[in-house]
């Protein structure tokens, strides 16, 4: 089992990593001698072990930090590729489990791009999260669309902010955490391509917005009426849309 | 001429969605647009269709489990080499971003995911989007032969062609593969056709309530009903049930970039901001002036949400709005 974060350990990639925990209990109390364990994986820089290092600290096992100068500002694609290498290195894996958004512009899409890498079913935006017997079974609510899957591992879940609530790292866990080995990997350990390696979508320009300077008004008893006369003034009203 | 794919998605059945007309609108800029089904076109949706400039509709069934991307995006790739399309343009949302992932997977094409605009430099596609909670603005581009793009709603007018077309209706071949290992258990949509508010993820205007509501959102949707527009609120309202959770704007729950947004009694942690940056012109209510929305904003009265809100709204009916 794998969770896979991006740099700081994001605040639905603790829910990823509650679910993995969770998966493993239950794959526990089926089977004690399942020999199941939590993966913790992170791609970024050297500060990204941190991701990982906190994973361990809520109950990872271990940590596999994939680091590499050339991954510096991958895309989407080469995230992927990089991330199904090294999930591929840790064969056999049950599921992978992310979170649904990264809060760093990195999009909601790591999860589809790496089952459809690994060519594996996918379970989304899960709610809910279930295991027993082989199967995964998630439901998710999105777009106005309720639904409920099942997948035979080995399958790739994302998971959201609600699906679970996050354990708190106890001491003796923090303290362990510091023991547990993290395995490096460079992209040639990797095995990837120069194909893989090339970024098919390159920023060309990142400009930092200017400080808002907000028109800010003391409300007087007309602060209503000028909030109506600021809409009208700026030609917001405009329903076009509907 | 570049070849534009604008896939239609399956609820196209009822016509055409405002998001999808913005994206029609952008695609006829980039080039000749060809519109995807997955059921037969009815004569008014091709008539909708002909009236933003669409010079050709592919039609194709997709077998069950229809809702899975990985089965969508199969048709998207089918369309794509059947018209040779050097672009595809989704509208953003949850389960198109998927399909769109697993397109661009299969064509080995570069993705751009919920930007605001895009137009074509020397047969690239380029692509704005805001990122780190609004406060960047960066400019993309894509490197491969084909791109696929998901644009936000709002990013654009709605404009239909000067010229309307008659599209050519064609029935595309294409062969799709269920993904292994994967069934739908269950499936429900929910039934919007009694709504009076347009849908949270493409209204132009968004009105929002937090915490400072205590839970009455009674001045919050008048406001959204003077205005036509569509109420959300925060993640901590939702936990307190305030609100279903479809009515969360946020990093985790629905991303919204209408032309305005209202935020009243919303303090503006990251989680929140990170659902609504891409926002046109942001209004605040608070009573607190330091609160982070009313910083970002451009226009914020510092004041009771309820009295402020009513007025607002008086106001506005006194102006017809």
């Amino acid at each position: 089992m794998r969770s896979t974060e991006d740099g700081t350990l994001n605040e639905v990639d603790e829910n990823a990593v509650e679910t993995a925990l969770q998966l493993k209990e239950a794959a526990q109390a089926a089977d004690p001698d399942s020999g199941h364990e939590v993966v913790a994986l992170t791609m970024g820089p050297s500060i990204a072990v941190d991701a990982a290092r906190r994973a361990m600290q809520m109950g990872a096992d271990r940590g596999v930090h994939v680091c590499d100068d050339d991954l510096a500002g991958a895309d989407y694609a080469v995230t992927a590729a990089a991330l199904a290498a090294a999930i591929r290195t840790e064969a056999p894996v049950d599921a992978v489990v992310t979170g649904m958004a990264a809060l760093d512009g990195l999009g909601s899409v790591i999860g589809s791009l790496l089952a459809a890498e690994l060519g594996w079913p996918q379970l989304s935006v899960a709610r809910s999260v279930s295991w027993a017997d082989g199967v995964i079974t998630a439901h998710r609510g999105v777009d106005g669309v309720s639904e409920t899957w099942q997948a035979a591992t080995p399958a790739v879940v994302s998971v959201t902010d609600v699906t679970n609530s996050p354990r708190l790292a106890r001491m003796k866990e923090i303290l362990a955490a510091k023991a547990k080995p993290v395995r490096t990997l460079s992209a040639a350990d990797l095995g990837l391509t120069t194909e893989e390696l090339t970024s098919r979508t390159a920023v060309r320009s990142a400009t930092r917005r200017p400080e808002p300077d907000p028109e800010i008004i003391f409300d007087d008893g007309t602060g209503g009426a000028k909030l109506a006369e600021y809409l009208i003034a700026h030609d917001l009203l405009a329903k076009e849309n509907s | 001429m570049t070849g534009v794919l604008v896939p239609l998605g399956s609820d196209a059945a009822a016509g055409l969605r405002p998001a999808t007309r913005e994206v029609l609108t952008l695609a006829r800029d980039l080039g000749e647009v060809t519109a995807l089904a997955h059921t037969t076109p009815t004569a008014d949706l091709l008539a909708e269709l002909g009236s933003y400039g669409v010079t050709r509709v592919l039609t194709t069934p997709l077998p069950e489990p229809a809702s899975a991307a990985a089965v969508a995006a199969q048709a998207v790739v089918s369309a794509v080499t059947e018209v040779s399309c050097a672009v595809v343009l989704f509208t953003s949302s949850f389960t198109t971003k998927e399909i769109a992932a697993h397109t661009a997977h299969r064509l080995g094409a570069g993705l751009l995911i919920d930007v605001g605009g895009v137009h074509l430099d020397g047969g690239r596609l380029v692509g704005g989007k805001r990122a780190f909670g609004g406060t960047w603005e960066t400019v993309c581009e894509v490197r491969t032969e084909v791109a696929v793009a998901t644009v936000t709603p709002n990013a654009v007018m709605a404009r239909p062609a000067p010229q309307p077309t008659v599209p050519e209706l064609r029935d595309l071949p294409a062969e799709i593969e269920v993904p292994p290992r994967l069934e739908l258990l269950e499936r429900t949509v929910a039934d919007h056709s009694g709504d009076t508010r347009p849908s949270l993820a493409e209204a132009a205007i968004v009105v929002s309530g937090g915490r400072g509501t205590f839970g009455d959102f009674e001045p919050v949707e008048e406001l959204a009903d003077a205005l036509g527009a569509a109420v959300g609120t925060t993640r901590d309202c939702v936990e307190e049930g305030w609100l279903p959770p479809e009515a969360m704007v946020g990093q985790t729950g629905t991303t919204v970039a209408p032309r305005v947004y209202i935020g009243a009694g919303i303090s503006g942690a990251p989680h929140h901001i990170g659902g609504m940056a891409g926002a046109g012109t942001v209004v605040a209510v608070n009573i607190d002036d330091e609160a982070p929305l009313v910083q970002l904003a451009d226009f914020a009265v510092i004041g009771d949400l309820s009295s402020v809100l009513a007025d607002a709204v008086e106001a506005l009916r006194e102006h017809g709005g």
